[in-house]
């Protein structure tokens, strides 16, 4: 059997396209590559749609918190204040534990029935929880950018009769995510390892369809040898955090086109693991 | 643990509650508490040491030995720490097998890898299968601490590399031009100096390695989570405290006891940041000593 074949057989295995059953023996580098690779699609589902609804949460929470009214500014606190107070791990345990507890049937509502079954599932349930995590890092993030948005910006914008939405739309925001950038840049990196997380958490990986790090698991626990899966999951992540820092330097030019060279803030290639 | 607990069935309200919470499993599950405690407390210095070490060998002026220093400060930027966790105790106690097998048994021929196995002789295990059950759960621990510590060291170099990065340059250099050796700069200038702008790096990673403490689990040790599944899944009549699935309130539980150690250890932190920033040339310092004046 040529790598190809394998590649054929294994390579979308994670989201359940090809083989049914998971190699039992003769397991080649091929194999871990392969298997470890199709477990990244995962990695990435939840990396990249949690960070794209979060961003949007982040947004809100981290205005919401900046705001002098209490009724906005106290929930948003204790959301932040929960979700990075505590680990991600029980967090995964708790909302998983809690959504099993939802009636199976479903709920009715006005003669609708809604379905509650697929909230247990990894890919909604999981996505949800770091949904929510990563919208509470990042908002707190946001909000130390939004207080430390110049002065002079903000009278510039006032002087140019901007008020409301367009302030925030032309001035604030933009300046809001300039700043934040880098560290935002360091929490998405995170986000990606977080997501490792998912399938050792409660959330069940139907049919073995799971995480790289999950398939590099299967194989450690096979072969009794962890000197060969963990590094290539290992190396898959590697590749990721570089493209990752690759397409945030992108942006991160893009925000900073306007500032003469010297006053750009370069993104540094090194994630700092400041949280 | 009370006498009037002898008979649960007969139990109601209060008093049932009372008697389910100091049964001999929740000892164990308070008692696990402490193990996340002890964790920390073994973590904490052990992962400070190593990075320490690796900074200062980062710095070195000696090839090698930088190469090694950075290599480990580099290993955990872009890998995920599960990996770690997951790969250094089972590398680790095969590692040790492995050379204990050498010493032991020298005349054993048949190759270590065998397919799809992994054979040492009967006297190279570790713990030894005859041993009690509590050194198999101490050797457990242990791999789990060396595991933390050696992930948490290389974040601890991070740290301490940029904290000696950022201690002003001048400093140093008034030092040299006293007439000070490489070493006694280090030793007198660069280390003390060095605490202030590493406090905030290092407070942060406390808090990390705060929360990564309940992956205790993934490696096998019976911590506080493997009590919150194990007490709350569904007891049928069967049991002395029958009760339908209560995970989400133990695990609630662990939410609190999580919440209160980080937000206890916030208060902590900005208690000694505000000690080490007395006298200090920074923008802290500054506003302390104008407050006074």
């Amino acid at each position: 059997m040529s790598c190809w074949d394998i590649i054929a057989d294994y390579g979308l295995r994670s989201i359940g396209i090809g083989e049914r059953l998971l190699p039992r023996s003769d397991f080649t580098l091929c194999h871990q590559f392969t298997l470890i690779g199709s477990g990244l699609i995962w990695n990435i589902y939840f990396g990249v749609l949690a960070l794209a609804f979060g961003f949007v949460l982040a947004t809100a929470l981290a205005l919401a918190k900046a705001q002098a009214n209490p009724w906005l500014r106290k929930p948003a606190d204790w959301f932040i204040y929960i979700f990075r107070g505590s680990p991600l791990f029980i967090q995964f345990f708790l909302a998983y534990e809690a959504l099993v507890l939802l009636p199976r049937a479903g709920f009715d509502i006005f003669g609708i029935t809604v379905q509650t079954a697929w909230t247990t599932k990894a890919w909604a349930g999981a996505l949800f929880v770091l949904f929510l995590n990563t919208a509470a890092y990042s908002a707190e993030i946001f909000y130390g950018a939004l207080r430390s948005v110049p002065k002079g910006d903000l009278e510039a914008a006032d002087a140019y009769g901007l008020t409301g939405w367009r302030k925030f739309r032309r001035v604030v925001w933009p300046t809001m995510l300039r700043l934040a950038w880098p560290a935002y840049t360091n929490e998405a990196i995170f986000l990606f390892h977080a997501t490792t997380l998912v399938f050792f958490s409660g959330f069940p990986a139907f049919q073995q369809r799971g995480d790289a790090l999950y398939y590099a698991k299967f194989f450690a626990d096979k072969t009794f040898n962890p000197f060969i899966p963990y590094p290539i999951a290992a190396f898959y992540f590697i590749v990721l955090t570089l493209a990752l820092i690759g397409l945030f330097g992108v942006v991160n030019r893009r925000l900073n086109r306007h500032l003469p060279g010297a006053r750009r803030a370069r993104l540094k290639v090194r994630p700092q693991i400041i949280r | 643990m009370f006498d009037t607990c002898a008979d649960p069935a007969a139990l109601e309200g209060l008093s049932w509650f009372l008697c389910y919470l100091t049964s001999g499993k929740h000892m164990m599950f308070y008692w696990s508490f402490l193990i996340v405690l002890a964790l920390l407390a073994v973590t904490a210095p052990v992962a400070l040491g190593l990075g320490f070490a690796g900074a200062l060998a980062a710095r070195a002026r000696a090839a090698p030995l930088r190469w090694v220093g950075k290599g480990y400060t580099a290993m955990v930027r872009g890998v995920p720490d599960i990996v770690f966790f997951l790969f250094v105790p089972v590398a680790l106690d095969q590692g040790l097998e492995w050379l204990r097998h050498k010493w032991k048994c020298p005349d054993w021929d048949a190759p270590i890898r065998q397919g799809n196995d992994f054979l040492v002789c009967a006297q190279a295990k570790l713990p030894l299968s005859s041993s009690p059950q509590i050194w198999h759960d101490i050797y457990g621990f242990t791999l789990a601490v060396v595991a933390f510590a050696v992930v948490f060291g290389a974040f601890a170099a991070n740290v301490l590399h940029g904290a000696m990065a950022a201690v002003p340059r001048a400093q140093l250099e008034t030092a040299e031009a006293y007439g000070m050796t490489p070493r006694q700069v280090t030793r007198r200038i660069l280390i003390p100096q060095m605490w202030a702008y590493a406090l905030p790096g290092l407070s942060n990673l406390w808090m990390i390695l705060i929360k990564a403490t309940p992956l205790l689990f993934l490696l096998g040790v019976t911590d506080i989570v493997y009590w919150a599944r194990e007490l709350g899944a569904t007891k049928s009549a069967i049991y002395d405290y029958p009760h339908p699935d209560w995970r989400v309130w133990y695990f609630l539980v662990l939410l609190a006891f999580y919440l209160g150690m980080t937000s206890l250890s916030e208060r902590l932190f900005r208690h000694v940041s505000a000690r080490l920033a007395r006298g200090q040339a920074t923008m802290a310092g500054e506003a302390m000593r104008k407050a006074r004046a």
